[in-house]
């Protein structure tokens, strides 16, 4: 590729598995326990995540030579906050069905940990271009995480996918439930999403022992 | 190492002038966009109405209002009247869908006189009338049409929210919470209302009980539920004189 170079790539791809925002830095487990019920929140949360991860990483990287560095994570957040305001008021204005659907996610995103720890660890020091992929990247991998939560919650909680119900249907007892399989109600409460993301670390940790801290 | 941007004075200015620019700029995006989000508002107000009586687009399993291009016209089409209680007194207005039912929820906490709309449609011969109700979920506001018959048998219902838990609470608006309201009956036999209760326990998974006056919750979101049975009982309670002055 002749847009990246082999550091720029390793930005968007280190995210994805060795550097994952969720399993490895422990960020962004609130909203990943909280809206992984269904596939579909996920896959919005996780699409509104890297619009805003990104454009802010860069608007912060443009702004990191003038903000003071006592009031630096508030100048943080009224960045954040500012854009996701924005783009609510505008959707409001002009997509008023999409915002409907996305409104619940303004609060989640605004203090989505993630974000405010890429603009300190990342865009504070380096240039727009690099803080813009490390938003997406982190973004993706971010997603990545949230998607295959709510794959496995939606699949056992409620034996759908994306609304479809793929296993049969539970009151009519059509498909699986013919046999006598149930859904696990545990699966949509948020415990679970933390055993899941527990799973995940487990795996990825498994593959690849260098992870495992040393005590 | 001391930089420019350490001092005091340099920090003050800059959350001043910072302060200055984010707030012009959303408050300056907030006021002209007001209008086009009213618009929205008020049209989303008489899909949701219509939405109630059984006038929308609905496929098999999602839930879709008429095209906001219509919305208007079939609002006046179907809805014959729209009616404000208070008290005893019954009047008609216009506009009677723009009342806000959060306003007239204040007024009447503060002991005056609370305005109940109430929409009257007709669809296929049959009449509907329809509530607006409003109550607390888990996070935020939650609301909803409910539209019934003459005997507060339910025709058809709607329930929105402000932020409840996406793929939990949030689901008191997809189709199978709202349409299990469908043919729940409010009152007994002898005009006593009970309200519909959102029940835990499974016991009547396919709704078929009509008259139990309970609908099956969702897993994972009772405050919700508790919510939604809450601003039924405390606001239809409120339309069953005018339901029972039908009668005579």
């Amino acid at each position: 590729m002749g847009l990246l170079s082999k550091k720029d790539t390793l930005l968007l791809t280190d995210p994805l598995a060795d550097n994952n925002p969720i399993t490895i830095q422990v960020l962004g487990i609130c909203s990943a326990l909280a809206i992984t019920a269904e596939l579909k929140a996920s896959i919005v949360m996780a699409i509104s995540v890297m619009f805003v991860l990104g454009l802010g990483n860069v608007v912060i990287s443009l702004m990191r030579n003038i903000i003071p560095s006592k009031i630096r994570i508030i100048v943080q957040l009224i960045v954040v906050a500012t854009l996701v305001i924005i783009v609510d008021l505008v959707l409001k204005a002009f997509a008023y069905e999409l915002s409907k659907t996305l409104s619940v996610f303004v609060g989640l995103i605004i203090t989505n940990c993630i974000i405010m720890g890429r603009f300190e660890a990342f865009a504070l020091g380096n240039g727009p271009w690099r803080s813009f992929l490390d938003g997406i990247g982190n973004a993706v991998g971010y997603g990545v995480i949230l998607i295959a939560v709510g794959f496995f919650r939606e699949l056992l909680g409620s034996g759908t996918l994306l609304g479809f119900k793929v296993l049969g249907d539970p009151i009519e007892k059509t498909g699986l439930y013919a046999i006598g399989y149930e859904n696990n109600g545990f699966m949509l409460l948020s415990p679970m999403a933390l055993i899941v993301v527990g799973i995940i670390i487990w795996i990825q940790r498994t593959k690849n022992t260098a992870l495992i801290e040393e005590n | 190492m001391s930089k420019r941007t350490d001092s005091n004075g340099y920090t003050m200015i800059f959350a001043i002038v910072m302060v200055l620019i984010v707030g012009s700029l959303l408050a300056f995006l907030a006021s002209s966009l007001k209008p086009s989000i009213k618009e929205n508002e008020r049209i989303e107000k008489q899909q949701n109405i219509l939405y109630a009586m059984g006038i929308n687009e609905n496929d098999e399993s999602s839930a879709n209002f008429v095209s906001t291009s219509i919305a208007g016209q079939e609002f006046k089409k179907y809805v014959k009247k729209q009616l404000v209680l208070e008290g005893d007194k019954i009047s008609e207005s216009e506009d009677a869908y723009l009342i806000d039912v959060k306003k007239q929820q204040a007024n009447a906490k503060a002991g005056k006189v609370r305005k109940l709309p109430l929409f009257v449609g007709e669809k296929d011969g049959k009449t509907f009338y329809v509530a607006p109700i409003r109550g607390k979920g888990l996070w935020d506001a939650i609301w909803g049409y409910i539209s019934m018959d003459e005997n507060m048998v339910v025709q058809g219902a709607y329930f929105d929210h402000k932020g409840e838990t996406p793929g939990l609470g949030a689901n008191i608006k997809q189709r199978y919470f709202m349409d299990d309201f469908i043919g729940e009956h409010l009152m007994t036999e002898n005009g006593v209302f009970k309200g519909i209760t959102v029940a835990k326990g499974n016991n009547d998974p396919k709704n078929d009980e009509k008259t139990d006056y309970e609908v099956d919750a969702i897993a994972g979101a009772t405050i919700t539920g508790d919510g939604v049975s809450a601003m039924i009982k405390k606001d239809l309670a409120l339309y069953v004189p005018y339901f029972n002055s039908l009668k005579k």
